[in-house]
């Protein structure tokens, strides 16, 4: 059933207290690690390699200026001075002690964040486009549903021990950014033939050791019907997903073993009951929310010097072409902030930084951040006439690199150099590629390149889904990489197909090299992308240059 | 991380984990923990190595996921094997945090003396 909490942040304030005592618990030896365990992950409390790591949930990437502020001061205060964002548009804190976490929470709870279900066997952070909200290409705002998601799946007591996490992302766009097809339930807002808006729901995507995309377990689904479908969904899983084996226990599997089709049916039974268990309370919330993410003041103004800028400024211009996307207001546009600098780690952002962006989307961005899921940072609304503006305040901090969507704009997992689960390091073989095409100048020829980095085959760098993927793997002791190639997250979703025998660390580079040449060679032009070429040309030619000596053997 | 090999003069072991407090690597040593695993004591029989892991998951008050490590004798103490353990003994690759800074005590003292020397400016 759906519960509307009439404060969230009683709730957190709540749950902060709970942990706090939980804590006290198992330092006075009352709890044991086995016990506290579970209790720590729900709270999203892991142990890393060197440290407690804490993760916080930014729902749906949406984060305000203030909420930005506050990981500012936990960085500062609580951390080493920076925090890091992830895949799944959370943050994580890779140096708390466990003693401050509950203060930590605490002061989270003010700001209205949480770490609750970032972890555990629960319905995880909902997903969805950084651009919502200001996309060209949106048929609605993505949000007001995945708040209501998230409300509903917060503590929601049915679903608190599923056979395994489960994540749910949104998109409204006629291009899909939100992975849909990667995700346990994937949610595609359409219009059917009536110009009625719903939902085509996908099931049972996701990454890690079995990767599958999803599949579209009903066409259109009526936008009321929503919570009812995906409790539906959700129940139909937790009898029928395997607990006896964790890697065969996500929902990908249970459709992969019993069939789209009994899935469905069951799924589409139980819908029946659930709807008739529907008031309209929900109705009523998701009527408030929309108007609580109704657009903001836009304002219609001339776009005054932006064109001369451009032509008087190299660097202004070069970074208006790659981090500015088109926005359905005329006179604005979205910017992405990559966190993807030279020798900068992927998705790290500093609490300077922080507080810089939060003062920044006050001034220039109406007040609204977005995390994305390739670990930038999006103002999803500036107006052309302080875009010249905004670019000099991030130049000067560091922030205003022209990259996203080149090859130095990676996805990377934190890797071993934090991660327990990790079987090698992915930080560092994202820096060396990185610095090695700016040596080489090449970038821009280049031009949009998408590699992704896991450290281990949980998949959090989303390899499988990078032009060019990367799987760090310990191969006798020794770090070794397996290199994927033809993976999409963005236009087709597109696992990526193993091209062969893994890498040294030290080969890595030298390999994506051969791949980088091969490609600017056989382009036929420099508007052909190397996802374009490779559909085109098919693995052969790229599977040549990465392996060369069996090429000629 | 679960034992792979067999104790013994040729593969010798420490037992490893993390403060339950703050969260940073430890060793054991003969008569407690220690942040440098250069002092770790060595076990080179299965059996005290068996018997050490369990003495040490009995102190889960004090640490958290004991296991046990292979090493090398190195000409300052126990060395890692493992790629794994190096970066537990020295911190991430891409800042200068972690053991490498110095440890985890030393820090807190370094906090507490830059505390100290701050409020007497």
């Amino acid at each position: 059933m759906f519960d509307v909490r009439p404060s969230n942040i009683d709730y957190y304030r709540h749950r902060a207290a709970q942990f706090r005592a939980q804590v006290e618990r198992r330092l006075d030896g009352s709890l044991t690690e086995e016990e506290f365990r579970p209790l720590r992950l729900m709270n999203g409390v892991y142990l890393q390699l060197h440290a407690y790591m804490l993760r916080i949930a930014i729902p749906y990437g949406t984060i305000s200026p203030d909420q930005m502020r506050t990981l500012a001061l936990l960085a500062q205060k609580w951390d080493k001075g920076y925090g890091h964002f992830t895949t799944r548009q959370n943050i994580q804190f890779n140096w708390p002690r466990l003693v401050d976490i509950p203060d930590m929470l605490d002061v989270l709870a003010d700001a209205e964040l949480h770490a609750i279900q970032t972890s555990g066997n629960t319905i995880r952070n909902v997903t969805t486009d950084a651009f919502a909200g200001a996309a060209a290409d949106e048929i609605a705002d993505p949000r007001p549903y995945a708040e209501l998601l998230r409300m509903w799946s917060t503590d929601h007591g049915e679903f608190q021990f599923l056979p395994r996490k489960f994540k749910i992302a949104i998109s409204a766009g006629e291009k899909d950014r939100a992975v849909i097809a990667a995700h346990d339930i994937g949610l595609r807002i359409v219009r059917n033939e009536a110009g009625e808006m719903g939902f085509q729901v996908w099931i049972g995507g996701g990454l890690g050791r079995t990767p599958l995309l999803g599949k579209v377990v009903r066409d259109f689904l009526p936008e009321e019907d929503l919570l009812p479908y995906v409790e539906a969904i959700l129940m139909t899983y937790n009898l029928a997903g395997r607990r006896d084996n964790k890697y065969k226990a996500r929902i990908k599997i249970t459709v992969a073993e019993r069939g789209l089709d009994v899935m469905r049916d069951e799924i589409e039974a139980e819908f029946t009951r659930r709807r008739a268990v529907f008031k309209g309370v929900d109705q009523r919330v998701l009527a408030d929310l929309k108007r609580r993410y109704a657009a903001p003041d836009f304002r219609d103004a001339p776009v005054g010097d932006y064109d001369a800028q451009r032509a008087a400024n190299p660097g202004f211009r070069a970074w208006t072409d790659t981090n500015l996307s088109a926005h359905r207001v005329q006179g604005y546009a979205s910017a992405t902030v990559t966190l993807k600098a030279p020798g900068v780690t992927p998705g790290d952002c500093t609490d300077a930084q922080m507080r810089l962006i939060a003062d920044l989307a006050e001034r220039y961005g109406h007040s609204d951040i977005r995390i994305a899921h390739d670990q930038n940072i999006v103002l999803p609304h500036v107006h052309k006439s302080d875009l010249h503006a905004l670019y000099r305040e991030l130049l000067a901090a560091g922030l205003a690199t022209a990259n996203a969507g080149r090859i130095s704009d990676i996805i990377a997992c934190p890797g071993m150099d934090y991660c327990t689960l990790a079987t090698a390091r992915s930080i560092p073989i994202a820096q060396e590629i990185a610095d090695h095409f700016r040596a080489r100048g090449l970038e821009d020829e280049i031009g949009q390149f998408n590699i992704r980095i896991s450290g281990c085959i949980n998949a959090c760098g989303h390899h499988h889904l990078g032009h060019v993927g990367i799987l760090g793997l310990d191969r006798a002791g020794v770090e070794n990489y397996q290199i994927t190639l033809g993976g999409d997250g963005y236009d087709i979703p597109a696992i990526g197909e193993r091209a062969g025998a893994g890498f040294p660390a030290e080969e890595v580079v030298p390999a994506i090299d051969r791949l980088v040449d091969a490609y600017l060679e056989l382009r036929e032009t420099p508007e052909e992308r190397f996802i374009d070429a490779y559909r085109r040309l098919g693995t052969g030619p790229f599977k040549a240059a990465l392996y060369p000596e069996t090429a000629h053997a | 991380m679960s034992k792979s090999f067999k104790p013994s003069p040729e593969t010798p072991a420490v037992v490893t984990a993390n403060d339950l407090r703050l969260g940073h690597c430890v060793w054991m040593t003969e008569d407690g923990w220690t942040d440098d695993p250069r002092q770790a004591a060595l076990f080179e029989d299965e059996a005290r190595a068996d018997l050490a892991l369990i003495e040490a998951e009995a102190q889960g008050h004090v640490v958290v996921g004991p296991y046990v490590a292979q090493v090398r004798l190195g000409p300052d103490g126990p060395e890692p094997t493992h790629f794994r353990e190096e970066f537990r003994r020295r911190g991430p690759s891409n800042y200068f945090h972690g053991k490498q800074a110095g440890s985890a005590a030393a820090n807190d003292n370094a906090a507490a003396i830059s505390k100290a020397e701050a409020s007497h400016v």
